[in-house]
């Protein structure tokens, strides 16, 4: 199959989807700029014109509540924020109204807008151009948060997200942006709400987010040498969540180990271990684990920095203290 | 009150002047219909009365059809019955029936009639002001001529938000009307307390944009003010801020009270008497009567009319069933179309 990074694949979506539907518009601080979106708005502008490839001043709360607004009236809004910190001044918009609004009105208007927010951390950027919040969102009901990991899911995930009739978050890791794999070339959607086994395995579960899920294959890779067999799931949904795909796993291999790189307290690691505590307790055999950031803001200093953020060998080393029990 | 032309007729049709003063009406029997629910406790939710006001939405209103949009407020009772929506289905939404606008999920500050162009009304002071931008930027995207309008108070003036979006606006040139509701007060506080210049209707200066102050309990001048803004809104020619200076004759929250419960205004008696002077229904009676455009029988008929429509109202949201708890999950997410085939 043909192949293509991870941020061409999410060009590659956004241009389908514009082509396909003239509802589809995209609206953002630096859409215009690869500094701040990489190449993932490439030739969109040149393409589509400035009515549908909409750059803005520094207004996100505004901003974001027009991309709300326009998915009210009708439109399929995608508004970018090309760091997430800077997405919080649009926590009204999102949380007050896009999310309750379909509830709230009993119905009677949907709220079809994708949140783009992408997490761009490491470089020594510090606490404010590095945070991953996407168990704050994951808390709020009438919201769906998604975290592709491969390129074939950053395409298939955000053509399911812009054609989903509700607010979702769609958060993707610059990290990730070179990262090659096979990309269909038609439009095609990932469905959201359905995890995908990554590896299979008898021994421990590791379910992993976006960018911790190449670390826990690695990690699989490196503990198979030792004749450990992990199975790696990535639930692509971190809202609303294959509980199912989680719960069976556990329920083969009695271990789980759950990554996620952001915050461990209140964060989604803890809510897969709440599942999992609630659904297959008598299936465990060990422990729960969770990999995740620690509970500190982000550091810049690059020392600092190779501390903070969870490798394959946190991965390894949490797997094998639930096994060798 | 707008003056007559020489001949002592009125430069306004009088369907448009029966149709101001039914809707100002229908709005302050309603809201006055309210009270006694509310101090009987058979009435939950929250209600921020619009009487007083009647004459801002009515105004505005009167220059929009059905393809234009109003985003409102916590107080937007009377921007839902001036759009011209349901008295029934918004007198079951304050009784909070399933049979209410939104069914009995959004009570009385979550407004909506998708089909008569009330796309929405919210709480977070300020929160609905980016929707209607958005609203418009819908409309210029699509390249149609319809207006948004985004109806605030005051208080709003305080929040970010309102520049961002008439920046973006002016900037954008979109269609929108930001009209600000100056009652004077942001809840307890009075602007004095808020502001260091209480023009709000100056604040477009800077973005350039029109921006215009009028008489917000004289229907006719705001009538005007909209239609013009209307107009410029459709020609391309788009945002223009109008500031309206009203009175809400009841408490921020309630029938008479500033916090639920207490039976206290903490505003002057002589202030509020003095705006009672300005009442924008009585203004407006004694307009057509003075002019001779309707007659003491015609304004007894509309009385009645109205007063039936509204007893009828709240019979009907009586009698309507509660939202049944089985139902709770109910409009959490929307549905979808099958999604695309996975090659």
């Amino acid at each position: 199959m043909r192949q293509l990074s991870y941020s061409l694949a999410i060009n590659e979506a956004l241009h389908q989807l514009m082509a396909s539907d003239p509802s589809v518009f995209l609206i953002g601080q630096g859409v215009k700029s690869p500094w701040y979106v990489g190449n993932t708005a490439q030739d969109l502008l040149e393409r589509f014109g400035e009515n549908r490839v909409i750059d803005t001043p520094v207004s996100e709360n505004a901003i974001t509540g027009a991309a709300v607004g326009a998915a009210i009236a009708g439109m399929r809004a995608v508004v970018v924020h090309p760091r997430m910190d800077f997405m919080l001044y649009g926590f009204d918009p999102i949380i007050n109204q896009a999310a309750n609004w379909y509830f709230m009105n009993g119905g009677k208007a949907c709220v079809p807008v994708t949140i783009w927010g992408i997490v761009n951390r490491g470089g020594e950027q510090a606490a404010q151009h590095s945070q991953a919040l996407q168990s704050m969102f994951a808390h709020v009901p009438g919201l769906k948060v998604v975290m592709p990991s491969t390129p074939y899911d950053a395409k298939g995930l955000l053509v399911a997200s812009v054609r989903d009739n509700n607010p979702v978050m769609f958060i993707d890791e610059r990290w990730l942006y070179g990262k090659l794999g096979d990309v269909p070339e038609e439009l095609y959607e990932v469905p959201l709400g359905k995890g995908v086994v990554r590896r299979t395995g008898s021994d421990v579960t590791v379910v992993a987010t976006s960018y911790m899920v190449p670390e826990a294959l690695t990690a699989a890779d490196e503990l198979a040498e030792t004749s450990i067999e992990a199975e790696v799931i990535d639930p692509r949904t971190l809202k609303p969540l294959d509980e199912e795909i989680i719960c069976e796993s556990v329920r083969k291999t009695g271990r789980l180990v759950v990554v996620d790189a952001a915050w461990k307290t209140c964060g989604f690691a803890g809510e897969v271990s709440a599942l999992v505590a609630e659904n297959a307790f008598d299936f465990l055999k060990a422990p729960i684990r969770r990999v995740t950031l620690p509970d500190i803001p982000a550091p810049a200093s690059r020392t600092l920095e190779k501390a903070y953020y969870p490798t394959h060998h946190n991965i390894s080393t949490a797997i094998l203290s639930i096994l060798h029990r | 009150m707008t003056s007559f032309r020489d001949n002592g007729m009125s430069p306004y049709p009088i369907e448009l002047l029966e149709r101001l003063y039914r809707q100002m009406l229908r709005i302050r029997l309603c809201e006055e219909s309210f009270v006694q629910p509310i101090l009987d406790r058979d009435i939950l939710c929250p209600c921020h009365l619009y009487s007083g006001q009647e004459a801002v939405a009515v105004g505005i209103c009167a220059s929009l059809n059905d393809s234009d949009s109003v985003f409102g407020t916590h107080r937007s009772h009377g921007h839902f019955l001036a759009k011209g929506c349901s008295v029934k289905e918004l007198v079951a939404e304050v009784y909070c029936r399933d049979t209410g606008c939104s069914r009995g999920r959004g009570g009385s500050m979550h407004l909506i009639d998708p089909a008569r162009g009330m796309l929405g009304a919210a709480p977070i002071v300020a929160g609905t002001i980016s929707l209607a931008l958005g609203a418009a930027l819908a409309y210029s995207i699509r390249g149609e001529n319809s207006v948004a309008v985004s109806f605030f108070g005051d208080g709003a003036a305080g929040e970010g938000v309102l520049y961002e979006s008439m920046n973006f606006a002016a900037l954008k040139k979109l269609p929108i009307i930001f009209v600000c509701e100056n009652n004077f007060y942001s809840t307890h506080m009075p602007i004095r307390d808020c502001r260091v210049e209480s023009s709000i209707f100056k604040i477009a200066e800077p973005f350039c944009m029109r921006g215009v102050e009028v008489d917000g309990n004289d229907v006719l001048k705001v009538y005007e003010a909209g239609n013009e803004a209307v107009e410029q809104c459709r020609r391309g020619e788009g945002p223009v801020l109008i500031e309206c200076h009203t009175y809400r004759f009841r408490g921020h929250v309630g029938p008479d009270d500033n916090i639920q419960g207490t039976h206290t205004d903490i505003r002057p008696p002589e202030e509020i008497q003095a705006w009672f002077a300005k009442d924008p229904i009585n203004r407006f009676e004694d307009y057509v009567l003075t002019g001779k455009l309707f007659d003491e029988g015609m304004l007894k008929r509309i009385k009645h009319e109205v007063a039936e429509e509204i007893a009828d109202a709240h019979v009907y949201a009586k009698n309507s069933p509660y939202p049944h708890p089985e139902g709770m999950a109910e409009w959490v997410y929307a549905p979808n179309k099958p999604a695309l085939r996975r090659p």
